[in-house]
């Protein structure tokens, strides 16, 4: 008998869940709040969804209630990437180790 | 176009390299490259799918005019966004997240061919269950951060919005969210998909207006969880790893800060979203309301103290970023240092409005960020520090949390200020915290209150140092 897709994909969904449980108590409190920016930039990974509603009209048509959708999730989930990203990266470069002193 | 196996190897990387992008986050030297781990991953996760479409019509110009418009915003807001504002940033990011999930979910419900989860009307089970799950989360998030990011902005009251059968009603909704989904799967129908969606924004919205503004480092890291079960949520709808790994990552993310809050305030995660907290407190504040002696001084005063001292500890809290006073802080921070007088920052886990609040701000003000220290690694210190200079905190240095068991906020790590020789309080008045309980250490003998605007205060103890 031949195992459910399904299956796998909840096995690769509940090791996750331990991976980023591990991996987030490793995070350093001072870094928590670039945590949570980044962790909104990389969940707007949805995009990938998005694009497959926009495209998803055919030549005639791009445009239909199901791909307008696509386009508006694919604006709003690319706001957050770009703005996720560079807000962190704006962040991060900010800490910084006291100087050598003179 | 490429083979299904090889873009969900890609998909598998990029999930890994978000991994990746967290690890990073173990330490400031590591974290820029974490970073760039995160971008990468994105980058590949988008492009494969592309590729995988192979679908180079005009749609997909205009998926690139999509792009282009929301990461000009992204970026723009990124770039302009002080650094005080980051909570509603961040609440206002989940929001974009919670939605875009509704989106694609509706989207998916009304092209099922496009997602190859079946045909209208006739979508496969466990899709249409998978899909209305991460449709509701989503709705959840979007409606919940919307509260949020309004209480944070200070458009809406902080002040929790209590009612008669609040909580029964929740539940009753809790309830027909679930019985919705069933009705939905059984039957298919549209208007009940509609229903689902409305009844879940209902619910988000009616989530968070109890919980009062000081728990917004819970409720921002509990709808941070939410945005990742959504993600996850449409992540097996679509049948894609790179969403269903970040889902599970951002998830557990979220609901570690929100341990992590609730442990710093020595409480329960169900009372903090249960809310009410904060405005029902008025009769345990009336009981001590003698007047009781307090000695108040000058920027004069505050200066003298610290010149004289050898050791000074800054424990800063929320009332510092709102007065925006962490550049002027740091002025005052490198004249002591001129002085050679050691400084340390103490930063109780729920200072601020966010988790990590306070630590931006101090980096953003140039302050390195091995001065700055957690309560675990600095609580003992006080005790051997001539000087705390206590900006913007309240509650976080109560000593009332160790002593009285009455207390609400009785068993709260508290920062052991008043073990210092003399404590400087910064404050505007004598009016209670967040808590809504008298501080005690506002009346300690070694205490000296500074009555007045935190960024002010600072800047006139520069001048006079």
């Amino acid at each position: 008998m031949e195992i459910d897709p399904l299956i796998f994909r909840l096995s690769i969904f509940i090791l996750s869940i331990f991976v980023g449980y591990y991996v987030v108590w490793s995070v350093t409190p001072s870094l928590h709040t670039p945590l949570m920016s980044v962790t909104n930039a990389i969940s707007s990974v949805i995009i990938v969804g998005a694009i497959i509603a926009g495209l998803s009209g055919n030549s005639e048509s791009i445009f239909n209630t199901s791909s307008i959708f696509g386009f508006l999730a694919i604006a709003l989930a690319a706001i957050n990437i770009f703005g996720g990203f560079l807000v962190t990266q704006r962040m991060l470069a900010m800490y910084k180790k006291k100087k050598k002193e003179k | 176009m490429i083979s299904a196996n090889l873009s969900a190897i890609f998909y598998l990387i990029s999930g890994v390299l978000f991994i990746l992008a967290l690890r990073g986050l173990s330490s400031p030297e590591t974290s820029r490259q974490g970073n760039l781990f995160g971008i990468l991953g994105m980058i590949i996760a988008v492009t494969v799918t592309f590729l995988s479409i192979g679908n180079f019509s005009t749609g997909f110009i205009f998926v690139l005019i999509f792009i282009l418009l929301g990461g000009s915003i992204g970026a723009f807001i990124a770039y302009r966004i002080p650094m005080t504002a980051m909570p509603e940033l961040v609440a206002g990011f989940h929001s974009l997240v919670g939605l875009a999930a509704v989106f694609v979910a509706i989207s998916a419900f009304l092209n099922p061919e496009a997602f190859n989860l079946g045909t209208k009307g006739n979508i496969k089970l466990g899709s249409l269950i998978e899909m209305s799950i991460g449709a509701a989360v989503g709705a959840i998030t979007f409606s919940g951060s919307i509260i949020a990011f309004l209480k944070l902005q200070g458009i809406m009251s902080g002040s929790p919005i209590v009612f008669k059968g609040q909580h029964p009603l929740n539940a009753i909704i809790l309830i027909s969210i679930v019985v919705l989904i069933y009705l939905l799967c059984a039957s298919q129908s549209s208007n009940l998909f509609w229903v689902l969606l409305a009844v879940s924004f209902l619910i988000g919205f009616l989530l968070i207006i109890p919980i009062g503004g000081a728990d917004m480092p819970v409720v921002i890291s509990m709808l941070n969880s939410y945005s990742g079960w959504a993600a996850a949520g449409i992540g097996f709808t679509l049948e894609n790893t790179a969403l269903i790994i970040t889902g599970a990552l951002v998830g557990s993310s979220g609901a570690i800060l929100s341990y992590i809050m609730c442990k710093g305030m020595n409480r329960s995660f169900f009372n903090v979203i249960l809310g009410g907290f904060g405005a029902t407190d008025s009769s345990s504040s009336s009981v001590n309301k003698e007047q009781r002696p307090v000695k108040s001084g000058n920027a004069d005063d505050a200066a003298f103290l610290m010149k004289n001292a050898s050791s000074v500890i800054i424990v800063p809290g929320y009332g510092m970023a709102v007065a925006q006073a962490q550049h002027a802080l740091r002025e005052m921070v490198d004249t002591l240092k001129k002085n050679d007088i050691k400084v340390s920052y103490a930063i109780h886990p729920v200072a601020g409005r966010m988790p990590g609040h306070m630590n931006v701000l101090l980096a953003e003000a140039n302050v390195p960020y091995d001065e700055v220290f957690e309560l675990e690694e600095i609580n003992n210190d006080f005790a051997n520090a001539d000087v705390a200079f206590v900006i913007g905190a309240n509650d976080v240095t109560n000593p009332v949390a160790k002593t009285d068991p009455q207390s609400p906020i009785y068993g709260m790590p508290v920062l052991d200020v008043e073990k210092c020789k003399s404590v400087l309080f910064v404050k505007r008045s004598l009016s209670p915290g967040y808590a809504g309980i008298d501080n005690d250490l506002f009346y300690k003998e070694n205490t000296l209150m500074l009555f007045a605007d935190a960024k002010k205060m600072t800047e006139d103890i520069t001048k006079n140092l």
